[in-house]
């Protein structure tokens, strides 16, 4: 009678992982939405376009999440390979990488209005950039709060089933937002 | 994964479901934040059928406006204080009567009224499934939804009332919360909710999604799901891939009308000043809106389909007329649905080259649409009709969406909607082929499952009562308006008497708000009918319609967990009605094809030679019994 319940289960969790994937496709749709957004009003005049040279920051920013995502892999490695230690330690290393990642991000929001590009500004395509950072930041807080879980549950000691349920689906989030963070970069840097 | 495997053995769960994994049920945990499928359905049905009442009071309100437009009606400034001064509606209040009206039915009524209920309802008992993927995320997609229900209707209760800018709020008119007294609170009220409704709906779509693949019983595989699984499934991908855009149009909305940015505004002059804004465009917010505008469509038709298929079909008592041109057109249609947003746009500037193609896109989905119209009127030639009041409402669907969809053709053509385009005429299309089309695939729905939701039956007299009242009413409601907007007049106008060529029209709306009053008190029959039945209905029986899908084979009473003890097993498609040669006129999913030796077909043992010889050697034996 034990085996039909836990069988149930698993496939529920299957399920329930395959909810993380079906997540990200409809996030990256919404960035889909914001870049094409950007690609139509861009092409609309000459006027329009993001007309200044992109931070440098952004570079650390995305040596920063790169290896945000090698410590969350590392973390999910260690959990499978039940080195419980490990897997704490990489867990507080990657919120440490996304606290960073969003600081540097802010400092290049400072870089920005130094350089006179501002959110309120008459040339949208420089006020998308804040709109695409800024709601990327907002999945990086959505990640950060996934590690968190996860790591409180490993400290709660949570059966070694869902501690693997919440390492894979924060891992899978985690590198989608990275992945994501490249495919806005490399974005704006095309339409430089 | 072996490693998972491994542990999943040791672990132990206490929430697993069964008959002996009952949990004690409070009222609160039964009723109100309720994680079982079945009975969030209901709160979504209950839910959708009260904000529908409210949709169709405020479309009557507007329609006292439009048909005595001189004449001043004391008792609506009792009820509606200063915004009927003087016995009339104002224009202000009559534009957010239209928005308000537009926005309850797309969205709360149309899409989470029906999809939230059926596909809740029926995606786990037609697949086999003791609940969703994650029932708790259900729960938590209806009260969203609850929660901007309430904020949506909340906003009659703001001094400067409701939103005001129609159900599509474009900006420059949204954005500007001075530009009429319904863009300032009345407007953020109304993207507050919408951000809420949207966050529910994906919850919702994301559930359905991995539902139908992950979670279906043995033998069910994809070729053997009812077509309402179909339906549900395609809709909630339709859903997943166009509603994060219309998020993307309402927070760049958002970020003009609170942070003064300029993403949607440029060159305007509200009351004699100059506005900072530059550079923005309101084109840009109306390819955003109607990218997932137009899929919202069939989001809103799709679910419609997949019911009255299943009606239709169990009630000619004949298989459904091709199966797989079904599927393969709400795939087709669900696909096309994405390229053809321009067509509302074709009035914008587009570029004449750019309008061809979205004219072609928008002709191509005529096609699926067609196939789908031929199979559902195919699947009753010559069937054995039982004309129950979900059938009717079927037979309804099916008429309304060939009327309804005839106009499309006409106003697909950019050539033909530069004259139509904001007239009548194109209230007249959707009202019939997406609102009462899907509207009366929704009724159908809640004939048909009311014994499976409640235990109990409807009324069937009250029924044929309200499917007559509502039929001829819509008729007489949607299609003068062809005529009105044929002659140019336009949509959303307050008083278009004040036109000399309008003039002629009052007539026509007069009689156009009698028949919208008549069928609206119709919906009491309905209203009576279900709430009554709920409590005193004639009490159901397991299987009421002798219909062949999974969900007849749960007990009448609900359980947590749908079935008391294992998940049964599927082996045939769902539409073996008047199959020849078998005794009764249906054979349910459940039943082997080892059970039904006298009905089989070579074609049911897709290439499984073995089966076929042993079918051919009962043939071989009971070939004497055939000939008697």
């Amino acid at each position: 009678m034990a085996q039909i319940p836990t069988e149930q289960d698993r496939q529920n969790l299957k399920a329930k992982k395959f909810l993380v994937w079906l997540f990200i496709v409809s996030s990256f749709i919404l960035f889909a939405g914001f870049t094409s957004g950007f690609i139509v009003y861009t092409a609309g005049s000459p006027n329009r376009g993001i007309k200044t040279i992109l931070p440098h920051t952004f570079i650390y920013s995305t040596a920063i999440i790169i290896l945000s995502s090698v410590t969350m892999h590392l973390a999910y490695l260690s959990g499978k390979r039940l080195q419980f230690g490990k897997q704490k330690l990489f867990l507080v290393l990657t919120i440490l990488l996304g606290i960073a990642f969003f600081y540097a991000q802010l400092t290049a929001w400072g870089t920005l209005i130094k350089q006179g590009v501002y959110f309120i500004n008459y040339n949208a395509s420089q006020s998308f950039i804040y709109v695409f950072t800024g709601m990327h930041l907002l999945h990086i807080f959505a990640g950060l709060i996934m590690v968190l879980t996860a790591l409180i549950g490993k400290i709660r000691n949570i059966s070694q089933v869902r501690n693997m349920f919440r390492l894979e689906t924060t891992s899978i989030f985690w590198h989608f937002i990275d992945i994501l963070w490249i495919y806005i970069y490399v974005f704006l840097l095309l339409n430089q | 994964m072996a490693s998972t495997a491994m542990y999943t053995t040791i672990e132990h769960h206490d929430d697993h479901f069964g008959a002996h994994g009952h949990h004690k049920e409070t009222f609160l945990t039964k009723y109100i934040f309720s994680q079982d499928h079945k009975m969030i359905a209901k709160q979504f049905l209950i839910t959708g059928i009260i904000m529908a009442v409210i949709g169709m009071f405020l479309s009557i309100l507007f329609r006292i406006q439009l048909g005595w437009p001189d004449k001043t009606f004391p008792l609506l400034e009792t009820f509606l204080g200063k915004w009927a001064e003087g016995g009339r509606i104002k224009p202000d209040f009559y534009l957010a009567l239209v928005t308000i009206h537009g926005t309850i039915m797309v969205f709360f009524v149309l899409t989470t009224g029906l999809s939230g209920t059926f596909s809740n309802l029926l995606i786990p008992l037609q697949i086999g499934a003791r609940d969703m993927a994650s029932p708790f995320l259900n729960m938590l997609s209806y009260w969203l939804f609850f929660i901007s229900s309430v904020i949506m209707l909340s906003s009659f209760f703001v001094q400067s009332g409701p939103a005001s800018a129609g159900w599509t709020i474009y900006p420059p008119l949204s954005a500007l919360p001075k530009a009429i007294s319904g863009s300032g609170t009345g407007m953020t009220l109304w993207l507050i909710s919408m951000v809420l409704f949207i966050a529910s709906s994906l919850m919702g779509s994301l559930n359905y999604i991995s539902t139908v693949l992950n979670m279906r019983t043995k033998g069910m595989d994809l070729w053997k799901m009812p077509l309402t699984v179909w339906a549900f499934f395609i809709t909630a991908i339709v859903g997943v891939l166009s509603f994060p855009v219309l998020v993307a149009g309402v927070v760049l909305l958002i970020f003009d009308r609170s942070f003064g940015t300029s993403f949607y505004l440029s060159d305007i002059v509200l009351s004699g000043q100059i506005l900072p804004n530059q550079g923005g465009s309101p084109i840009l917010f109306e390819h955003l809106f109607w990218f997932l505008g137009h899929p919202e469509v069939y989001i809103i038709i799709m679910p419609a389909f997949g019911i009255t298929s299943e009606v239709i079909s169990t009630n000619s008592r004949k298989p459904i007329f091709g199966y797989h041109a079904m599927v393969y057109s709400l795939i087709g249609i669900a696909v096309l649905s994405f390229i053809v947003w321009g067509h509302h746009m074709f009035v914008t500037g587009m570029n004449p080259f750019l309008g061809g193609v979205f004219m072609i896109t928008t002709l191509i989905i005529a096609v699926p649409s067609a196939v789908k119209t031929f199979n559902y009127l195919a699947t009753l030639w010559r069937g054995n009709i039982r004309f129950s009041p979900a059938m009717l409402f079927g037979i309804g669907l099916v008429s309304f969406f060939i009327s309804g969809g005839l106009t499309g053709i006409f106003l697909g053509n950019a050539a033909l909607d530069i004259p139509l385009h904001d007239t009548y005429f194109v209230v007249a299309h959707f009202h019939l082929v997406m609102g009462s089309a899907a509207i009366f695939g929704m009724l159908c729905g809640v004939y048909h499952w009311f014994p499976k939701m409640f235990g109990r039956m409807m009324d069937e007299k009250l029924g044929y009562l309200h499917f007559w009242i509502t039929f001829i009413g819509a008729y007489l409601v949607f299609f003068p308006m062809h005529f009105m907007g044929l002659d140019g007049v336009p949509r959303r106008y307050y008083a278009f008497t004040e036109f000399e060529f309008m003039k002629e029209w009052l007539t026509v709306n007069k009689l156009i708000s009698w028949a919208a009053i008549i069928a609206g008190l119709g919906q009491i029959a309905f209203l009576y009918n279900f709430f009554h039945s709920i409590f005193y209905g004639k009490k159901a029986s397991q299987n009421p319609w002798q219909s062949n899908t999974l969900e007849w084979t749960t007990p009448v009473e609900r359980l947590h967990g749908n079935w008391p003890g294992e998940i049964p097993t599927v082996y045939r498609w769902p539409y073996d009605y008047s199959k020849p040669g078998h005794p009764e006129d249906f054979i349910p999913q459940t039943v082997p094809f080892s059970q039904t030796m006298s009905s089989n077909l070579p074609h049911d043992f897709e290439g499984n030679t073995e089966a076929e010889r042993i079918q051919e050697e009962w043939n071989k034996q009971h070939e004497t019994q055939r000939v008697d």
